[in-house]
C-alpha cells in the first residue's frame, strides 16, 4: 500500500519540474507547458488527498481545475500567436518592452 | 400682522429677484417693478407703525435657520415702536429715492441693474432693522455693505468708482471684524443671540465684559457710520450715483450704527466706558467732519462730511444716553440729507454731470423747484428755528447740557456754528451767487423733471412738518420720545426753566452766526471761480485735504500691508512653500531613478522574484 507521503512528493517533483520549465525555458510555448506541469502537481495533491481523506471535494476541484487550465491554455495560446504575428518571435527574454 | 411684518421685506425682494434674473427682458421698465415694491412695502410698514402697541414688544419667527446642538438662531423679526420708526424711514425715504431714480437714471444703461440692488439694499435694511438676535443682525449688517459696495461702484468702467467700491468694503471689514467678535463674545458669555434674552440678562455680566463686548460692537458701528477712525470711505463713496448716496450714504445704512447702539443700550449701559467711548467719538467725528466740510469745492463731497458730522451727532446723543434724541436727528437727518442729497443730484443732472461748486451759481433762477427745496433741506440741516434740524439738534444739545456735560455741550454748538456755516456756504455758491459756469453749460442747464422734483417737495414738507409735529419740547420729552418711551425711558424735567432757554438761544445764535458769516464772504461781494477752495494757509490746506489721513493710513497701514504681502506673495510663497512642494517631487523622481532598474521586462525574472518570495513566506511560517 502506497501512502499519502509518496503522491505528496510525487506532486512536489511534478511542480518544481514545472517551475524549472517556466524559470529556464526561453520558448513561450516552453513555459507554458511548464504551468501545465504546475497545475497538474496541484491535481495529483487534490487528488491525493480526497482518496485519503474521503473527501469528494477535491475530485470536483480537480475537475474544476482541469476545465480552467484547458482555457487557460487556448487564451495564452493564442496570446502567443498574437505576439508572434508582430514580434516574428516567442522568445520570451526578447519580449522586454515594459522594462523600466 | 405677523404676515404685513414679511412682507415688508417681501416686496423689495421679489423686486430684486424679479430685475436680476429678467433684467434684460425688462430693461427700461425696470421701475415699474421697482418702485411699486418699495410702494408696497411703505404701506405694509405703515400698517406695522399703526399697530405697534406701546410698551410691547412683538417677535414673529419665520423659520428656525440655525440648530446645532443647544444653538439654536431663528429668522425672527422684533418689533417695538423703534423698529416701526426705523421701517417707516427706510421704506419711505427709500420709495421717494426710488422714485427721484426713474428721472436720474432715464438714460444709463445698467437701468435694471440698478433697480436690482437698490431693491436688494432696501430688503437688506428692513431685514437688518427687524432682525430678532444679533447673528441675522451680522448677517444683513454684511448684506447692506454688499449692496454699498455694489452700488458705490455700480459705474463701474470708471477706476475712482471701483476703487472706491473696493475702498468702503475694506473699510468695512475693518469695524466688521470688532463686530463679529462682539457677537462672538456675547454668545460666550450668555450662551444666546436672541435680543430678548441678551438684553434680560446684560445686566448680570460682569463690567469688564460688558466694556469689552460693547466696544467691540461699537468698533462695528464705527465703520458701517463711518465715525472716527474709521471715516475715510464715506466721502469716497460719493462716487456712486448720486440717489445712491442719498438713499445708503446718508438716510439709511450709515444710520445702522446709531440704531445698533441705541437697539443694544443694554449692553451699552452696563458699562459707563462704552457709552463715554461712543459719546466722545461722536463728539470728535461731529467736529472733524465738519470742519472739512467747511472748504469741500465738491457738493457731494461737502454733503458727505456734513453726513460724517451729523452721524457723530447722533452717536453722542446716543453715547449720553439721550436716546430718542439720537433716534429722532436719525429721522429728521433723513429726511433733509436725502432731500439735499437729492437737491445736489438735480443740480448736477441740470448741469450735465458738473458736482464742482466753483463751476455753479445763480442756479436760483434757472431750476426754481430744486433751489426752493434744497434751501429748505439746507435750512433744516442748519437748524433754522422751526424746522426739523433745528428741533433735532437741540434736543441732542439740551440732553448734554442738562447731563452737566457742559464741555461736549460747546464742542457740539462749535460744530453748529460750522453746520450753519457749510450748510450756507453750499446753498450760496450753488444756486445764489453770480454763475461761474462756461457759457456752454450754462445754456444747458435746466430744472428736473417731475418724477424727480416730486420727491424733493415732498421730502421738503416732511423737513418743515416733522419738527414742529414730532419735536417740540415738553415737560415729558418730546411727542417722538413719548412715542419711543417703551424702548427708551424719557428723561424727565430737562426741558423748562433757564437751562433750556440758554440753550434755544445760543443754538438760534450759532445758526444766524454760521449764515451771517458765509453772506460776509461769498455773498457781500461777487467772487472768483479760482478764489474759492485754493489754499490760502496752512490750515486750509490741511482742511481741502481731510487732515491728510487718507495719506496717512496709506503710508502706516496700506503699503506695509502691500509690502508684507508682497514679500508673502514673491518670496515666502514662491520660494519656500512651493520650494518645498517642488523638492519633494524632485526627491521622488530621484528615487525613482534608482529603482525603475529593478523592472526587467522579463517575464522570467518576474517569476522568479515571486518563487523567492513565495519561499521567503513559507520559510517563515514554518520557521514560527
Amino acid at each position: 500500500m502506497i501512502g499519502l507521503p509518496a503522491y505528496l512528493i510525487l506532486g512536489a517533483l511534478v511542480f518544481s519540474i514545472g517551475l524549472f520549465g517556466v524559470l529556464t525555458r526561453r520558448n513561450a510555448v516552453g513555459i507554458l507547458l511548464g504551468i501545465e506541469l504546475m497545475l497538474n502537481a496541484v491535481n495529483i495533491n487534490l487528488v491525493a488527498f480526497a482518496r485519503f481523506n474521503g473527501d469528494v471535494a477535491g475530485l470536483v476541484f480537480t475537475l474544476f481545475t482541469i476545465s480552467i487550465t484547458v482555457a487557460e491554455v487556448a487564451v495564452g495560446l493564442a496570446i502567443v500567436i498574437a505576439i508572434f504575428r508582430v514580434r516574428r518571435t516567442v522568445e520570451a527574454d526578447r519580449l522586454d518592452l515594459l522594462r523600466g | 400682522m405677523s404676515t404685513t411684518v414679511w412682507l415688508i421685506p417681501a416686496f423689495p425682494l421679489v423686486g430684486a429677484l424679479l430685475n436680476i434674473f429678467f433684467g434684460g427682458v425688462i430693461g427700461r421698465r425696470a421701475h415699474w417693478i421697482a418702485v411699486p415694491a418699495l410702494a408696497g412695502s411703505f404701506l405694509a410698514s405703515c400698517v406695522l407703525f399703526a399697530n405697534v402697541v406701546p410698551g410691547e414688544t412683538l417677535t414673529t419667527t419665520l423659520f428656525a435657520w440655525v440648530v446645532a446642538g443647544d444653538f439654536e438662531t431663528s429668522v425672527v423679526a422684533y418689533i417695538d415702536p423703534l423698529t416701526a420708526v426705523m421701517l417707516l424711514v427706510v421704506t419711505g425715504v427709500g420709495a421717494l429715492i426710488h422714485l427721484y431714480s426713474v428721472g436720474y437714471m432715464h438714460d444709463d444703461p445698467g437701468y435694471a441693474r440698478y433697480f436690482a440692488y437698490m431693491n436688494l439694499f432696501v430688503f437688506s435694511m428692513t431685514m437688518l432693522v427687524l432682525a430678532g438676535n444679533f447673528l441675522l443682525l451680522y448677517v444683513f449688517w454684511e448684506a447692506v455693505g454688499l449692496c454699498s459696495y455694489l452700488l458705490i461702484g455700480f459705474w463701474y468702467t470708471r477706476p475712482a468708482a471701483a476703487q472706491a467700491g473696493k475702498k468702503a468694503f475694506i473699510v468695512n471689514r475693518v469695524g466688521d471684524f470688532g463686530f463679529g467678535l462682539g457677537i462672538m463674545w456675547i454668545w460666550s458669555a450668555m450662551g444666546t443671540l436672541d435680543y430678548d434674552r441678551v438684553f434680560k440678562g446684560a445686566a448680570e455680566l460682569p463690567p469688564a465684559t460688558a466694556t469689552g463686548i460693547a466696544l467691540l460692537l461699537f468698533m462695528g458701528a464705527c465703520g458701517k457710520s463711518a465715525q472716527l477712525p474709521l471715516h475715510t470711505w464715506l466721502p469716497d463713496a460719493m462716487e456712486g450715483p448720486t440717489p445712491v448716496s442719498a438713499l445708503i450714504h446718508a438716510a439709511t445704512m450709515v444710520t445702522a450704527g446709531v440704531y445698533m447702539v441705541a437697539r443694544s443700550r443694554a449692553l451699552f449701559e452696563r458699562s459707563p466706558v462704552a457709552l463715554e467711548v461712543v459719546a466722545w467719538v461722536g463728539v470728535a467725528t461731529a467736529l472733524f467732519a465738519a470742519t472739512i466740510a467747511l472748504i469741500q469745492t465738491d457738493i457731494k463731497r461737502v454733503l458727505a462730511y456734513s453726513t460724517v458730522s451729523q452721524l457723530g451727532y447722533m452717536f453722542t446723543a446716543v453715547g449720553l444716553g439721550a436716546y430718542a434724541a439720537g433716534i429722532f436727528h436719525l429721522v429728521t437727518h433723513a429726511f433733509f440729507k436725502a432731500l439735499l442729497f437729492l437737491g445736489a443730484g438735480s443740480v448736477i443732472h441740470g448741469l450735465g454731470g458738473e458736482q464742482d461748486l466753483r463751476k455753479m451759481g445763480g442756479l436760483s433762477s434757472r431750476m426754481v423747484t430744486t433751489t426752493i427745496t434744497t434751501t429748505i433741506g439746507a435750512l433744516g440741516l442748519a437748524g433754522l428755528p422751526g424746522l426739523a434740524g433745528f428741533f433735532s439738534k437741540d434736543e441732542i444739545l439740551a440732553a448734554a447740557f442738562v447731563t452737566g456735560r457742559r464741555g461736549i455741550w460747546a464742542l457740539l454748538l462749535l460744530g453748529a456754528f460750522f453746520t450753519a456755516f457749510y450748510t450756507a456756504r453750499m446753498l450760496f455758491l450753488a444756486f445764489y451767487s453770480g454763475p461761474r459756469m462756461t457759457r456752454e453749460a450754462a445754456h444747458h442747464v435746466h430744472e428736473a423733471p417731475g418724477v424727480m422734483t416730486l420727491p424733493l417737495a415732498v421730502l421738503a414738507v416732511l423737513t418743515v412738518i416733522s419738527g414742529v409735529a414730532l419735536g417740540i419740547p415738553s415737560e415729558h420729552g418730546t411727542r417722538f420720545a413719548r412715542f419711543l418711551a417703551p424702548v427708551f425711558p424719557v428723561h424727565d424735567g430737562g426741558h423748562g426753566g433757564f437751562a433750556a432757554l440758554l440753550v434755544l438761544v445760543m443754538a438760534v445764535l450759532v445758526f444766524t452766526a454760521g449764515i451771517a458769516l458765509a453772506w460776509v464772504v461769498y455773498m457781500a461781494a461777487p467772487i472768483r471761480a479760482d478764489a474759492i477752495g485754493r489754499p490760502k494757509t496752512v490750515v486750509h490746506a490741511l482742511l481741502l485735504n481731510a487732515y491728510y489721513v487718507d495719506p496717512l493710513y496709506d503710508r502706516v497701514i496700506v503699503r506695509p500691508l502691500l509690502a508684507l504681502s508682497e514679500f508673502l506673495a514673491r518670496v515666502f510663497d514662491l520660494r519656500l512653500i512651493d520650494g518645498l512642494v517642488n523638492a519633494l517631487g524632485r526627491s521622488v523622481v530621484v528615487w525613482a531613478a534608482g529603482i525603475r532598474h529593478l523592472q526587467t521586462g522579463y517575464t522570467v525574472n518576474y517569476a522568479l522574484t515571486m518563487l523567492a518570495g513565495a519561499v521567503a513566506i513559507l520559510a517563515f511560517l514554518l520557521s514560527r
